[in-house]
């Protein structure tokens, strides 16, 4: 028997999550090493990452390939905001995420009913563009990057130097909403219609789901909370310039850890982060030094074992083992 | 403006153009019949490439004589990838088959770092090596006419392949409907592996024809990778008479779009058009 | 009530008219039967009136409102529902969960979709079988899915495309059974059908489409005589 619960509440209630919860929360705490501290922090950001743009990628089977724009919108408008106006980068954040936001409602207009690859293909060229763009803008520093101005390191102003804990928690709980918002979406009206629109889009329409409407919705969702990781990123990592935040890389990094985890489920990104995230940054941290991309040598293998042992992806591993 | 000019640029377009048609043709074939995005579609180019750089390099034998070796071990490579990875991924869900690819072109293009280091090699002294050829006084590089002229004749031949014989009917119908080709007694493994083998040898071809006047590097393939992606898209998906006319405006607008507007947003340039088109028409000029 | 009426409605392909000047009007609670030979517009015909297509010309009326060149959620929602002739089932979800999908066109609330939804299982037969993934289904199993699904949306008028194709004899008679369930519902039937029997026995009237074109319209006793239905479709004079 189904229990029909919308209650958010009962998420809580399933004692894996919770016991998992709380030891991801605890980690840090137990090690001084910055290495650490530094790998969780991303497997969270890009969990994160993920599961946004699984909005619109895995549940409504869009694929985007152009995240990184609403990402570079949201590193960039924080720390511009706070650079030349000294404007909080919370507040900076929400504006960011407006922006993105904005950007999402112009460009989903015309390219949301464009169909699967050439819907990937524009999302594509409209970050290229973007980054290209910014590369060339004055304003922003271009190709130079945008340092963050030297602050009193506190909450207001988003900036810890030595510490990375208090940019752990943020993310944690960052990580948090966007769980428990994905969760909650998946079981209620919109996330099913989100799901019919993949799996049948003409009979969505027929069943009275205004598939533009709920598309967009999927896309400006998506997009604002992908900007708000973005203008973290920006505060953690306290330098930006296009590359790295409105790069092909970033947009591919999150399709490959959604995927990998298991697009269209809730835990997936979960899975696809925890195994990608490690494995990139701790081969990099450790082999990426030689600069002779080794890391990324192990790193496509993987990929390519992963995805051709267990093409469901990796919650396919939790299905099957289930049954 | 010159007329010169103008006619200078819509002819190296047009060369270009015609190589990244061939490049495009490949990869819409298999897209065509298989419904497979290739991501290390432009990592075989850059094999095909580097392979016809060793052979001159280390044996002298220039790339047009290498030519058919190369074609022949990329059409190899295609059949591996097919065997190996694509026949496992086929049945998966669409993004699992993107995810083996593209762990794929991860890996071939950080293998060729590894052993090729990340320099620019370029060949010279070749037959076609710094010859220009002189038509109406506009000046020509000799290698890149060849390339094109032979990036279109290798367009023709698979076009004649696909449209004029058995197989290519064959072909035609697996990728319309595969069940019912398999029931007309079609054998779909061969048809896939097929179409593999020639999206290998266009790069194949390319490849070898490219080395003569452009530079070779790991990274080489990301850039025609991308290019013959929005090319394909352009065309329609599928569609091997439009992935050439793609190509060819691309090539045009891509020179265009680097004279007119600054060298550094050529490809942007090519991007916006991509993006006015798909929304007049959402299925690529010729897809259906 | 003329719940539906359509006027002059012309679809064309190209240059090939594929429904070709087609009026026509179902009085509420009635049971029209749509027939004629493959290719006769017939889908094309469904695809238009549910917006899934825009006439090229013409005009159509639901519960005499306008309804030409509106999307076919916005038509769903007005009331008129319709069946795919090759079922459009979600196959990554539930059969109960396909009903939800439209159920929810008349709720937000999940508690109350779902109580829809095991009541329109329960009306269809399904009831038993709501945990399955629809790819575990028989075609039978599957139409009744589809026309479930349709349920779900609580429409006025339901259309239903080719529902019986495929269902032997058994499968035939319980397809028919609910179909004057349905109509004892106080919903009004659109049946495109090639199974004669089935037309034959439930409809009150009878069309006739040929060629994109309406050649006949009358009970089903008369159509069987008409001797343009006999030359285009019926092939030899057919005794119900």
């Amino acid at each position: 028997m189904v229990k029909m619960e919308s209650s958010t509440l009962s998420f809580f209630k399933n004692p894996t999550i919770i016991i998992f919860l709380i030891i991801l929360f605890l980690l840090p705490h137990f090690t001084q090493n910055i290495h650490f501290h530094h790998v969780l922090i991303m497997f969270l950001l890009y969990a994160t990452l993920s599961q946004a743009w699984n909005f619109i990628g895995g549940f409504t089977g869009l694929v985007s390939f152009g995240h990184a724009t609403f990402f570079g919108i949201g590193a960039y408008a924080a720390l511009v905001l706070l650079k030349k106006f000294g404007l909080t980068p919370w507040v900076g954040m929400l504006i960011g995420g407006g922006l993105a936001a904005l950007l999402a409602f112009l460009i989903g207009y015309p390219v949301l009913r464009l169909k699967g690859h050439y819907f990937a293909i524009s999302t594509f060229a409209i970050a290229e563009i973007m980054e290209r763009l910014f590369l060339n803008w004055k304003y922003v520093e271009g190709a130079i990057g945008l340092p963050a101005p030297v602050l009193e390191e506190n909450f207001l102003n988003f900036m810890w130097y030595k510490n990375k804990l208090p940019y752990f928690y943020i993310v944690f709980i960052f990580f948090l909403v966007v769980l428990l918002l994905a969760y909650k979406i998946n079981r209620s009206r919109l996330g099913y219609y989100f799901r019919a629109i993949k799996q049948s889009i003409d009979a969505a329409e027929g069943l009275g789901i205004d598939t533009a409407k709920c598309k967009m919705v999927a896309f400006i969702l998506s997009a604002f909370l992908t900007s708000l990781c973005g203008s973290f990123y920006a505060q953690y990592i306290l330098y930006i310039d296009p590359p790295s935040v409105l790069s092909l890389d970033i947009s591919i990094k999150i399709v490959l850890v959604t995927v990998l985890g298991g697009a269209g489920t809730v835990i997936g990104p979960i899975l696809g982060s925890a195994i990608l995230i490690p494995l990139s940054e701790y081969s990099r941290i450790l082999l990426g030094g030689t600069g002779k991309g080794i890391d990324l040598i192990v790193f496509g293998a993987l990929i390519l074992l992963i995805s051709v042992w267990q093409p469901q992806g990796l919650v396919g591993l939790f299905r099957q083992g289930r049954k | 403006m010159d007329l010169n000019i103008i006619l200078q640029i819509l002819l190296s377009g047009l060369l270009m153009g015609l190589i990244f048609a061939l490049i495009a043709v490949g990869l819409t074939l298999i897209w065509g019949v298989m419904d497979i995005l290739n991501f290390a579609h432009g990592e075989f180019l850059m094999l095909a490439m580097f392979l016809s750089f060793w052979m001159f390099s280390l044996w002298q034998i220039d790339p047009l004589w290498s030519l058919p070796l190369t074609v022949i071990a990329l059409m190899a490579v295609g059949w591996l990838t097919y065997r190996l990875i694509i026949k496992k991924v086929l049945h998966a869900p669409g993004l699992t088959a993107l995810l083996a690819t593209f762990g794929l072109s991860i890996l071939i293009k950080n293998l060729a770092q590894f052993f090729w280091t990340p320099d620019f090699r370029h060949i010279q002294g070749a037959i076609l090596s710094d010859k220009t050829l002189e038509i109406f006084s506009l000046n020509f590089n000799l290698a890149e006419i060849v390339a094109a002229l032979g990036s279109a004749l290798i367009t023709y031949l698979i076009y004649y392949l696909i449209f004029k014989t058995k197989t290519g009917r064959a072909i035609r119908a697996t990728s319309l409907d595969r069940d019912t080709a398999r029931l007309m007694g079609i054998d779909i493994e061969r048809i896939f592996s097929l179409t593999f083998m020639l999206g290998g040898g266009c790069v194949g071809v390319a490849g070898a024809l490219l080395i003569n006047f452009y530079y070779v590097f790991p990274n080489v393939g990301s850039l025609f990778g991308i290019l013959a992606f929005v090319t394909v898209a352009l065309g329609g998906f599928g569609n091997i008479t439009g992935a050439f006319l793609a190509g060819i405006i691309i090539g045009m607008v891509e020179t265009a779009g680097g004279v007119f507007v600054a060298p550094v947003f050529k490809y942007t340039v090519v991007f916006v058009m991509y993006l006015i088109v798909i929304m007049i028409r959402p299925k690529g000029l010729f897809g259906w | 009530m003329e719940i539906l009426k359509v006027e002059n409605l012309t679809m064309k392909f190209g240059s090939l008219a594929a429904v070709d000047n087609v009026s026509m009007a179902v009085k509420e609670g009635e049971i029209v039967g749509l027939i004629g030979p493959n290719g006769a517009g017939k889908t094309t015909f469904f695809n238009c009136l549910t917006g899934y297509l825009q006439p090229y010309k013409g005009s159509i009326f639901f519960k005499e409102k306008e309804i030409t060149g509106l999307r076919p959620n916005q038509i769903c929602r007005l009331g008129l529902a319709r069946t795919f002739q090759v079922v459009q089932v979600f196959k990554e979800m539930t059969t109960w969960e396909n009903v939800l999908v439209g159920a929810f066109c008349r709720t937000r609330d999940v508690r109350q979709a779902y109580a829809q939804t095991i009541e329109v299982l329960k009306f269809t037969g399904l009831a038993d079988k709501k945990d399955q993934l629809v790819g575990n289904l028989t075609i039978a199993d599957q139409k009744r899915l589809e026309i479930s699904k349709a349920l779900a949306t609580k429409p006025k008028l339901l259309m239903l495309d080719e529902a019986m194709a495929g269902l032997n004899a058994t499968e035939t008679k319980e397809a028919i059974e609910l179909i004057k369930k349905i109509r004892a519902q106080g919903i009004t039937l659109i049946i495109v059908e090639h199974v004669m029997e089935v037309i034959m026995s439930i409809s009150d009237r009878v069309i006739v489409f040929d060629s994109g074109r309406k050649i006949a319209e009358d009970v089903p006793a008369k159509i069987v005589q008409n001797p343009r239905v006999i030359e285009a479709y019926l092939g030899v004079s057919f005794h119900a």
